[in-house]
């Protein structure tokens, strides 16, 4: 009984100091924000999966034509359209004009 | 030591209780340092139980009948191994895995998470914890395994059909599935919540989803070939609830893993994914329910059983919370693609995942109908074994069929030109492989000879696809052949090991078919020196022997084996008496052929005072595929789980928290 208690009472203490650890390792943290991405980064990993999706998509597209399960009628009519949108997504990722002269001062 | 193992738990209550209240404040009011602190309650959860789980472990292993969990499964006479499958082998043992499974889980996904700096962590957390929150309230409040009493002399021995080392490994890996599909259902809630509409929640379940549908299925595989060797009725598979039970989980996962990979390359089904893991989730508690709650005995039990009405009321809030969470974030769940042909690779992926899905809800309405009747009419429908082999066919063949398919046709779109000369290899292996069943008599069951051919397709597809694969790599490439083979797979793991997978899936389908539809039985009255004839198989009884070991009495019926006039060897079929437990158990003998596959399974059904026996014979053809299929299976898994440390490093780039 008395063995339990003193283990229970270790556990409990080690529990409560490893909850509160971020606040007993951190008392002078400059910042307490949780970082979530906003509405900007969102719209940047969207293009960026889109960006990724597209080329996996070209990948597959290329293996299938080698393979044989595609023909080169369906290859050709796929192709096309595919590289036009892996293309305005590396576009839209690009840094605006404005955005790349203000860069080096950001650095 | 009771005590011990029951503030473990109420500490771990008070944990997730933080985990989820202090979890939820910290993303509402996006505190970082509070995030990290309900993240460690979580692991501290874990720590708890781990110390809960080792009094028990211990309890057990010491025989402590001052327990009474420990009284009411073990005894004295029980083999020390046993004493371990009785942790699982009562209620509150099986809820307490459950949640040392589950904040193990979650442990993990706090480890990795923080690793790969994973934002939706902090969204997950309350999730989790909500789940360890419920399942701790049980084992606290309803249904402690730490009550004690005034230790009694022996305990009251474990059932004997779990006296089989089967039970050391079966339940965990099953608790390994089900359990294990809370995390994505947990990082699906948390996406919702965090009004997210990528991807990154997906990328983040992918290996766990996969861990726990390997360990739900070659559990299932092992719970299967437990009840062959030990239930002893010839069969492995009786559409049981509590076979059902595990079932269904695994077919709402195998459909998720599937449509997973449209959503990523297409950006398509994201609501049907979300559904995908809801019902996963649910199926997997519901699956905990049935087993637990005392439903399947009786409408009454369950009303009477302890933990019945928490446990339901727990999935309708779960169903409910989950439903109006994916309504309220309709708009992140649009897809902005669309579905170009119906002759395509994703469009195959759909096809299997309506019949992976009707599949599952089918068996799930054969599971509630008796339930149902019974608190209606207040009297049992019995769904049977025709109910559900009728809807395996229907749905199943199909399955199979599309597992053939898929591989053959190009994403997006294909012409009908292309898609027949891709058939054109497979196609002929089926067709030769149905002519030379038919010439070999096996038309006698259409079902099955429909079963052989499709297997014959997919394995001819996967064969084909595998060396088309090959030979373009190395094209592109040049080097050597096996380079080229190996490159092929190490490039594109998850599709070749679901290829693997699949093929494993097709011996299953060759062991189920040779063994239900080519299977023969006999049985017979036999005095000493008769012989039952059973196929080419000749079995001659001599006499009965009977012995005594650890905690059982054995009765052995004598017989010698030939086939063809060959001499075979001597077999035992017989029964166990467990004196403690007050139990008898069937104690079958198997002459498996190593090179057939085929199985003579005999068992001793009576024995009668003029020394004869009745005994049964059964040759299930082809039986072993099912459990080599098993080790298949884990083959492909594992080279689906195995990292990819390129597309990793891409993947963290993609969706890791900048630094603030």
């Amino acid at each position: 009984m008395t063995i339990a208690l003193i283990v229970v009472a270790a556990l409990a203490v080690l529990c409560v100091l490893y909850v509160a650890r971020p606040f007993l390792r951190e008392t002078g943290a400059r910042s307490d924000v949780l970082a979530q991405p906003d509405e900007l980064d969102r719209r940047r990993l969207a293009l960026i999966e889109e960006r990724d999706r597209t080329a996996d998509a070209l990948r597959e597209l290329e293996f299938d034509h080698r393979t044989g399960k595609l023909s080169d009628d369906d290859y050709r009519a796929l192709v096309g359209p595919l590289r036009r949108r892996a293309a305005e997504a590396a576009r839209a990722l690009e840094p605006r004009g404005e955005e790349r002269r203000r860069e080096p001062a950001t650095r | 030591m009771a005590e011990l193992g029951r503030a473990a738990l109420v500490l771990c209550l008070g944990l997730s209780v933080y985990a989820v209240f202090v979890g939820g404040w910290a993303v509402a009011t996006k505190r970082r340092r509070l995030a990290v602190s309900a993240q460690n309650a979580l692991v501290a959860a874990f720590a708890c139980v781990l110390v809960a789980t080792a009094v028990l472990a211990t309890a057990l292993l010491t025989r402590d009948f001052s327990f009474v969990y420990v009284a009411r499964l073990t005894s004295e006479e029980l083999p020390v191994g046993y004493t371990l499958s009785a942790f699982w082998g009562g209620q509150e043992g099986s809820l307490l895995l459950w949640l040392f499974v589950l904040t193990g889980y979650s442990a993990l996904v706090v480890f990795f998470g923080r690793r790969r700096r994973q934002d939706l962590l902090p969204w997950v957390t309350p999730i989790l914890g909500g789940v360890a929150l419920f399942f701790s309230f049980l084992l606290v409040v309803v249904s402690s395994p730490f009550a004690t009493q005034l230790a009694p002399s022996n305990g009251s021995g474990l059932n004997p059909s779990l006296q089989n080392p089967y039970m050391l490994a079966h339940p965990p890996l099953l608790y390994l599935g089900y359990v294990g599909l809370t995390i994505p259902f947990a990082f699906g809630m948390g996406a919702l919540l965090a009004r997210r509409s990528d991807e990154a929640w997906l990328i983040a379940v992918r290996r766990w989803t996969l861990v726990a549908w390997t360990a739900l299925g070659f559990g299932q595989l092992l719970g299967a070939h437990w009840a062959y060797v030990e239930v002893g009725w010839g069969g492995y598979y009786a559409w049981d609830p509590v076979e059902n039970a595990a079932l269904m989980p695994w077919l709402a996962a195998t459909a998720f893993l599937h449509s997973v990979m449209i959503q990523e390359k297409r950006g398509m089904l994201k609501l049907w994914n979300m559904l995908l893991v809801i019902l996963a989730f649910m199926l997997s508690l519901f699956g905990t329910f049935l087993t637990r709650s005392g439903i399947l005995d009786s409408i009454h039990s369950f009303t009477e059983s302890s933990i019945g009405p928490w446990f339901l009321g727990f999935i309708i809030f779960t169903g409910a919370a989950s439903t109006g969470l994916v309504l309220a974030r309709m708009p992140l769940l649009r897809a902005r693609t669309r579905l170009e042909s119906l002759v395509s690779r994703e469009a195959t992926f759909l096809y299997n995942n309506l019949l992976l899905v009707a599949l599952c809800l089918t068996i799930l309405w054969g599971v509630l109908w008796p339930i149902l009747t019974e608190a209606v009419r207040g009297e049992s429908s019995v769904v049977a074994g025709p109910y559900y082999n009728f809807f395996l066919r229907i749905f199943g063949l199909p399955l199979l069929l599309l597992m053939g398919i898929a591989p053959l046709i190009a994403w997006r779109r294909a012409s009908l030109r292309s898609v027949g000369g891709a058939f054109a290899w497979p196609a002929a292996v089926a067709a030769l492989v149905a002519v030379g069943l038919l010439a070999l008599g096996a038309g006698s069951s259409p079902a099955g000879l429909l079963a052989y051919t499709f297997s014959a397709f997919v394995l001819g597809s996967i064969g084909y696809e595998f060396v088309r694969g090959t030979r373009a790599r190395h094209a592109l490439t040049g080097g050597s052949w096996p380079g080229a083979f190996s490159e092929l797979v190490a490039r594109n793991r998850r599709r070749y090991g679901g290829y693997v997978v699949h093929a494993a899936i097709v011996l299953l389908a060759i062991g189920v078919a040779g063994s239900s539809a080519y299977d023969t039985e006999r049985s017979a009255r036999l005095a000493p020196g008769d012989k039952l004839e059973v196929a080419d198989y000749g079995v001659t009884y001599r006499g009965t022997v009977q012995r005594t070991s650890q905690n059982a009495r054995e009765l052995r019926a004598i017989v010698d084996v030939e086939r063809n006039g060959k001499y075979l060897g001597r077999y035992e079929p017989g029964k166990n008496f467990y004196p403690v437990e007050q139990q008898a158990s069937s104690e079958p003998a198997i002459r498996s052929d190593r090179w057939t596959l085929e199985d003579l399974f005999l068992i001793l059904d009576d024995t009668n005072r003029d020394g004869s026996v009745q005994l049964k014979a059964l040759t299930k053809p082809l039986v072993n595929l099912i459990w080599i299929a098993g080790f298949v299976f884990l083959a492909g898994a594992l080279i689906a789980l195995w990292p990819d440390p390129v597309e990793e490093r891409r993947l963290q780039e993609r969706y890791a928290l900048q630094p603030a």
